[in-house]
């Protein structure tokens, strides 16, 4: 019964996304400040229903619901929802939900497909661990999909400075700086988040397995991935990396997050069969 | 109510007539207690500004008054009265009405779209009202006039988007920086736009502006104009470094940075972002340097591409600005048409009173009554009056089209023209 309500506001909320989405689409092709409230409006109820449909699942497994692929990337929106508005309150950037919207809706739809039964937890994977390691990587990963989103926008906008096309898009959009700096930001906040998450999943695969790392495919692309946002932070304080290359560099990274995600629940081989 | 503008503009007068005829400072009041002891003006207000003096006023007879606010004119202003009355327009009633909207509104500027004309309209507003000059009719109109200008404001974008070259670089320079109060300016030579610029960008907050002039005593003065630091041409190369916008008017024959200096300059600031704007023809500054990452390089002709845009989309605002005005002055006329019954009322009420108040008098002196049968019959009387005029009351208060016609019969039926 319980999973039959999760199920329902999981599918309200997947509306509701999608009502943002194209709410947050209109509002790019036509400054409307009704459309804006309307998004706001959808992406929050739909966020309600989507904490609601989390909360019934943990009430029922009695563990964190991120355990099947559906529940992980379901999760994994949640955050990107969750990150969005903590920056849309903070900054009150302008459009930031036309660009964050489709992908937290790609994510819901993606939970969508995947298989949603819930197996029994193995007793290797019932542990404290599990709550810590996969929130710090999922709010990591949602920072970095943030960051991509916002990159987009700031290729968007130098285009338009750099081609001098300075229609009504250039005027509504943040200024560049304020684009770079925010990239930055979720940089620097899901690096840290990130890095606790290798941590906590190395000292999880010791105790679980007795070995902290055993190069299975999860490992190694969160290995790349830890990388290149090293490699964003490092050019970016020693070499000047920022604005275009730091924009790039962050949505590549949030692709490489999206290939390891996957490629290896399509793989589904070593000991992350679930996320 | 008879409404009249008196008035002079940038359009229908030249500046020389238009400084002739400004109310500056105490003339303002001297002008407006005149102005409002004319005979023929109930209510006044004057606007003046460097753009236009008009006079407002609520009036019975229009062209009487036309007649004796242009000879107030000519006299207060010690000029002939012929050639005065080419340089001016009378607008009356609706034409006089749509003309403040438009005005309070900016669509009659110089520069359409452009602020300040409402906090002049509101300046010269608080003025009559604190001189007393005003009363229900203007009060009504000017107070309508600000709200169109803000309805017109909000809901258009006829005052957003820079119209001038140096503002244009301005409101680029906060589409690349966020905030420019941290910002380095260097100019670069001297020139009217670029000083022009450079004095904008100054109120916008910047933190310092450095002025680099081949001869070096007049990148001094300059510098002491800004409260910015002088810089030797020879040297700089090594201060842009520190330097997030260029303001470039050397009026060299070649280039003054290259490609190349500007990439080695972006290197040595780890790429800090950099804005050039290069007001010199022919340009200064190499125009591969927009190539660059990181930097963005706007000349001349750039910058009045983007003033050109922002006009012909206020062409298209005022557009709809004046659509607005159209509306607004529609449902202002139907109030403005109702006060025209309020004397009928008024004289209607005040008779039937009369009527009611003698005849109970009467009435009284003949009967000898207690007091409460004297209430009754009073109320009796009150109540038959009432219910009497109330029909031609309600029906003066109605909105229509005839209403004139109506008014004059009801006037004539109560033989309500004598008073």
């Amino acid at each position: 019964m319980f999973l039959g309500v999760a199920a329902l506001s999981f599918e309200a909320s997947l509306i509701l996304y999608l009502a943002a989405m194209l709410f947050g689409l209109l509002e790019l092709l036509k400054k409307s400040k009704p459309v804006m409230v309307l998004m706001l409006l959808a992406a929050g109820a739909g966020f309600l229903f989507h904490t609601g449909s989390i909360f019934y699942r943990y009430f029922v497994a009695g563990h964190l619901p991120i355990t099947n692929p559906h529940e992980a990337t379901s999760f994994f929106a949640w955050c990107v929802v969750l990150i969005f508005f903590v920056l849309e309150y903070r900054y009150k950037i302008g459009l930031l939900g036309s660009f964050i919207m489709p992908i937290a809706f790609a994510l819901m739809v993606s939970s969508a497909l995947l298989p949603q039964e819930v197996k029994p937890l193995s007793p290797i994977l019932r542990s404290n661990w599990l709550g810590i390691h996969t929130v710090f990587a999922f709010l990591a990963n949602a920072s970095f999909a943030l960051a991509a989103g916002v990159g987009v926008m700031y290729l968007v906008q130098e285009h338009y400075v750099k081609t001098k096309r300075l229609g009504d898009l250039f005027q509504r959009l943040p200024s560049l700086q304020s684009l770079d700096d925010i990239n930055y930001r979720l940089i620097t906040l899901g690096f840290p988040l990130f890095t606790l998450a290798m941590i906590t999943g190395m000292l999880w695969a010791d105790t679980a397995w007795g070995s902290y790392w055993r190069w299975d495919p999860r490992e190694t692309w969160s290995l790349i991935t830890w990388f290149i946002f090293a490699i964003i932070l490092h050019a970016r304080l020693l070499r000047g990396w920022r604005g275009r290359k730091a924009a790039l560099l962050s949505i590549l990274g949030f692709l490489t997050i999206i290939i390891a995600f996957a490629g290896i629940k399509l793989l589904q081989k070593g000991q992350h069969v679930f996320l | 109510m008879r409404v009249l503008v008196v008035g002079l503009n940038h359009k229908s007068a030249d500046v020389e007539v238009r400084e002739k005829l400004a109310f500056n400072g105490d003339k303002l009041e001297e002008g407006l207690r005149r102005l409002k002891a004319l005979p023929e003006v109930k209510e006044a207000v004057i606007i003046s500004t460097c753009n236009r003096v008009e006079m407002y006023a609520s009036v019975d007879d229009p062209a009487r008054a036309a007649e004796s606010i242009t000879a107030f004119l000519s006299d207060f202003h010690g000029l002939e009265t012929e050639p005065l009355k080419r340089s001016l327009y009378f607008r009356e009633d609706k034409d006089a009405i749509r003309h403040i909207f438009r005005v309070a509104s900016s669509l009659d500027s110089m520069v359409v779209g452009e602020p300040q004309i409402l906090g002049q309209v509101k300046g010269a507003f608080a003025f009559g009202l604190e001189r007393k000059s005003t009363g229900v009719v203007l009060n009504k109109l000017l107070k309508k006039a600000i709200s169109v200008a803000k309805r017109v404001r909000t809901e258009t974008k006829i005052a957003e988007n820079a119209v001038s070259i140096s503002f244009a670089a301005v409101e680029l320079a906060k589409k690349i920086f966020t905030d420019l109060s941290g910002k380095s300016v260097m100019l670069l030579g001297a020139g009217e736009m670029a000083e022009l610029a450079a004095m904008h960008l100054k109120s916008s907050g910047v933190k310092e502006i450095l002025v680099a002039n081949r001869t070096y005593e007049r990148g001094v003065e300059l510098a002491e104009h800004f409260g910015g630091r002088p810089v030797r041409f020879e040297s700089f190369k090594e201060e842009m470094v520190h330097s997030d916008i260029i303001l470039c008017s050397t009026g060299a024959p070649t280039y003054v940075i290259k490609r190349d200096d500007a990439h080695r300059i972006m290197k040595e600031r780890k790429q800090r972002p950099m804005f050039m704007i290069d007001i010199s023809v022919p340009r200064n500054l190499d125009p591969a340097i927009n190539g660059l990452e990181n930097v963005y390089l706007y000349d001349v002709d750039d910058l009045q591409g983007v003033v050109d845009a922002n006009m012909g989309e206020r062409k298209k605002e005022a557009e709809k600005a004046e659509e607005i005005v159209s509306e607004e002055l529609e449902s202002f006329e139907r109030w403005a048409s109702s006060l025209d019954s309020i004397p009928a009322i008024i004289s209607l009420r005040d008779k039937a009173e009369h009527i009611k108040n003698q005849e109970l008098q009467k009435l009284m002196n003949k009967l000898d009554l207690d007091e409460k049968e004297q209430k009754a019959v009073e109320y009796m009387a009150s109540a038959i009056v009432n219910k009497l005029i109330h029909p031609p009351t309600a029906a003066l208060k109605d909105e229509m089209e005839d209403r004139d016609l109506l008014i004059a019969t009801i006037r004539k039926l109560y033989d309500l023209n004598g008073d």
